[in-house]
């Protein structure tokens, strides 16, 4: 699986392997934590959708393409590891994220825009669940990058340990999924509303 | 004053109990804090219990603190009931009872929320604990850091549930919390946010659980272990855990949700502005049915193990235990709606849900058949594990006889929130549930503890619990027919119903002599742990792996990892050696023949993770804005800091290994002997 000299027996890969799918677990969890705000939103959405509300398509489409491109980086990142090249996953780490802080200020952006125009989260049902489901989503986008940011301290410090190329292989799949989710996000809360 | 507000919150003189009976609670818990702390202190037993018990990442210890928090929390939750139970038989007519309503609405709310989340769950997590990595022949959980975690955060979330007899007040909104009720508008007060925060921290660590367990039992079994091979408890927690997985992120989403609404004024639930009152009791009770199967599962499991070494035959019918297992996983989804039947969702929605609550109790119906198909002809012990079996078999076929009448939408319009729908919920969780988990405290305890439950207290609590069921909940069937609604605390003296509230009154007073059986059973157990000793490791003649072992179990389970070729792998081994006329010894394996058990150090972490947590659920409470701050952040850091810990194992060296098992057979036989 990896190219490093730290993996050594049989026992290390399976306690590896165990470890992915404990994650794949969680992450399942989380699917299902967003599917229940997916739902919560449908069935708010049909109440007072408020007529001012109106998402610009270019600034979506920029967020998204910002977001999928970091899921690239964040894939590159996880092929120099395997390369063993400690400097490219250190860089890999700060590109996806410099992208993924970006993501998360113009979704902040967006987020304060609505607030000063008085459609915050308070005013309605289906304001709240929009803040929510997005919301929820920035949140996770935090989380990777508090992530992200202690990985590359980790790497650059103690280099591709075995324990580190397995919470990098981690990470990556927490950003995949993210970006996952946020493609029913653009979809379903996005594309529907324009 | 703003000072005031900023250290405190919210919080003020003003929270202390108002009233004699909230004093009388509030002392009992702190006097009983403060004894236990003192005690602690004078015997000189805080470092023991800080390195090898608070610390310690053993399932078997993590599993027994489970069961003592559990046991401490059924009392707390016992107590409740007793209060309900006096207020009903004496609130009539002129009469106003012991408790205002108001206080009597706090205790309903507090009883359902700690008999489910803290008792329930928590004797149940602490049997997986105990048993499950015993039973798949595996040294440990998948991840058993995350073990010790989950369960701090139950115990924080069991704190903040406490909290509330002392300060402020418990939610009055039951014990799912209904808005538009749990709102702000109409719960003002700090209670349903109690309520929140305490199920939010607790229910966090049971997700986390649910993944840790469900991943060891894919990938931990021991060689051989074939999932048609696995046993019938590994079974029914792995459909259990899978449930967990599936239902308990919907619980996060509702909670915080309603947490939004009630903190930072959002509208989900809300009775104006767009929110949905009725999305909230879909989404409660879609975690909620499945549920009721997480913590009966289990239960279900433990009665599969228990039959068939009481009845020395093997378990009837294994396979189509299995599937009925995992057809109540898959149907456990498509129940949720007969819990609100009377929302008006349309004549055809109810039919649907209505069959697919008959068509639930369908494989549980195999599971009893088999049950008492493995007891035929078999050759019973009539042991308190049995006895619970037995009072189990006859109440949950009545209680799920009642569920089917209540499963027909158009009786239910009736019957629904009266004394029959309780009466009829709790003869499923305290006969299904609670029996099946004292079944199984009284099978395993032995396996941690190395002696056995003393067995005339336990036959003696098992009656009073039986007799006073019956009592207890007997009259309330009736009651519910004659149109006594749930939560009531006052009636008029012309509906003649307070003889049977009173008898209801003394079937409680006797569970609580059968509780205090109990806990005399274990003062005496622990004080007859010699003359009860459990030297062979065996003491039922059991059939499962985690038999196969010295009582009590050494922290890494095997010294060499089993290989199984068969169900009932132990059963076969000890059958091979009878076949040749002989008695099932265990033998010690050469010292040589040991290797190096990598274990997980001890690690004060989770607990300091949890400390964190609850200073954050208390601050959101009661809005002290620094406390969230530091609970936050610490915890964050905690965590962080944790994940990226490195040196977290030690290695146990194989010449220790061998030194620890001739030790633990040197004592075994010495106690043979004696």
């Amino acid at each position: 699986m990896y190219k490093t000299e730290f993996i050594t027996t049989e026992e290390d890969r399976k306690n590896d392997a165990t470890v992915v799918f404990g994650f794949w677990m969680y992450l399942m969890t989380d699917f299902v934590l967003f599917a229940s705000l997916f739902a919560t939103y449908a069935v708010l959405r049909t109440g007072a959708m408020p007529g001012s509300l109106v998402f610009s398509a270019p600034f979506v489409l920029l967020e998204t393409v910002i977001l999928l491109t970091s899921s690239f980086t964040s894939g590159l990142t996880l092929l120099a590891a395997r390369s063993g090249s400690r400097a490219w996953v250190v860089a890999g780490l700060v590109t996806t994220f410099s992208l993924g802080a970006r993501f998360l200020t113009m979704e902040m952006s967006e987020f304060s825009k609505l607030i000063a125009e008085g459609s915050g989260p308070q005013t309605s049902g289906f304001l709240s669940s929009y803040f929510t489901l997005v919301g929820t989503h920035g949140l996770h986008i935090a989380v990777g990058l508090v992530w992200a940011t202690a990985l590359a301290i980790a790497i650059a410090r103690a280099g591709l340990t075995r324990s580190n190329m397995r919470k990098l292989m981690l990470w990556s799949m927490f950003w995949h999924f993210l970006d996952i989710v946020w493609i029913f996000i653009f979809t379903i809360v996005y594309l529907l509303a324009l | 004053m703003i000072w005031q507000h900023i250290i405190f919150g919210q919080l003020s003189l003003a929270a202390l109990p108002q009233n004699p009976i909230a004093w009388g609670g509030a002392v009992v818990f702190v006097g009983g804090l403060v004894v236990s702390l003192l005690a602690i202190t004078y015997f000189k037993f805080w470092g023991t219990l800080w390195r090898e018990w608070f610390t310690s990442l053993d399932p078997k210890r993590i599993g027994i603190m489970y069961l003592i928090v559990s046991l401490v929390m059924l009392a707390r939750g016992g107590s409740d009931a007793l209060l309900m139970r006096l207020q009903q038989a004496t609130s009539v007519g002129a009469s106003s009872g012991v408790l205002s309503s108001e206080h009597f609405q706090q205790i309903f709310s507090a009883h359902g929320s700690i008999m489910i989340f803290f008792v329930a769950m928590g004797l149940m997590f602490g049997l997986i604990n105990i048993v499950l990595p015993l039973q798949i022949g595996a040294r440990d959980v998948a991840f058993p850091f995350l073990n010790s975690l989950s369960f701090w955060l139950f115990v924080a979330g069991a704190a903040l549930v406490n909290c509330s007899l002392i300060l402020g007040d418990f939610s009055t909104a039951g014990w799912l919390s209904y808005p538009p009720l749990s709102e702000l508008a109409y719960s003002p007060t700090v209670g349903v946010d109690y309520w929140i925060w305490s199920l939010q921290i607790s229910g966090i660590g049971s997700l986390l659980s649910g993944i840790n367990f469900f991943v060891t039992i894919i990938r931990n079994r021991c060689k051989g272990m074939t999932p048609m091979r696995m046993p019938m408890f590994t079974w029914t927690v792995a459909g259990s855990m899978s449930l967990v997985i599936f239902a308990f992120p919907i619980l996060t989403v509702t909670l915080a949700l309603l947490a939004l609404d009630r903190s930072l004024g959002f509208h989900f639930f809300t009775a104006g502005a767009g929110g949905n009152m009725m999305m909230y009791v879909n989404l409660i009770w879609a975690w909620g049915h499945p549920e009721v199967y997480i913590l009966v599962l289990p239960a279900f499991g433990i009665f599969s193990e228990v039959v068939p070494v009481f009845s020395g035959k093997k378990l009837a019918g294994y396979t189509s235990m299995v599937l009925s297992v995992l057809a109540i996983v898959f149907f456990s989804f498509l129940v949720w709606l007969h819990h609100f039947f009377t929302m008006g969702a349309g004549a055809n929605v109810n039919a649907f849900f209505g069959i697919m609550t008959m068509v639930i109790g369908i494989p549980t119906g195999v599971k009893m058949f088999n049950w008492i198909f493995t007891m035929y002809k078999g050759r019973i012990r009539f042991m308190t594990p049995m006895l619970w079996f037995m009072g189990f078999v006859v109440l949950f076929t009545l209680g799920g006889v009642a569920g089917v009448v209540l499963a027909e939408p158009a009786a239910d319009y009736q019957l629904h929130n009266s004394l029959f729908l309780v009466a009829h919920f709790h003869t499923m969780i305290v006969s299904g549930v609670l029996f099946g988990f004292f079944a199984g405290l009284t099978y395993w305890l032995p396996k941690v503890l190395g002696f056995k439950l003393d067995e005339s207290f336990g036959r003696k609590a098992f009656w009073c619990w039986l007799i006073g069921f019956i009592l207890a909940f007997g009259p309330l069937y009736i009651l519910g027919f004659m149109g006594a609604t749930r939560r009531l605390d006052h009636y008029s003296a012309a509906l003649g119903w307070q003889s049977l509230f009173i008898v209801a009154g003394i079937g409680a007073a006797i569970i609580s002599l059968g509780f205090a059986f109990q806990i005399a059973q274990i003062v005496r157990s622990i004080r007859r742990r010699r003359a009860n000793a459990d030297t062979t490791g065996d003491p039922w003649d059991g059939r499962t792996l985690e038999w196969s072992v010295p009582s009590p179990a050494p922290a890494y389970n095997f010294a060499i990892l089993p290989i199984v070729h068969s169900l009932d792998a132990f059963w076969h081994e000890k059958e091979k050696v009878r076949a040749e006329g002989k008695g099932f010894e265990r033998v010690l394996i050469n010292a040589s023949d040991y290797e190096d058990i990598i274990m997980p150090k001890n690690t004060g972490a989770g607990i300091l993770i949890a400390v964190f947590v609850f200073a954050l659920g208390f601050g959101i409470v009661w809005h002290i804005g620094w406390l969230v701050a530091v609970g936050f952040l610490g915890a964050v850091i905690a965590i962080t800091l944790r994940a990226f810990a490195e040196d977290t194992e030690w290695t146990m060296t194989a010449h220790d290994v061998a030194r620890a098992e001739a030790a633990a057979h040197k004592h075994h036989l010495t106690r043979h002997a004696a």
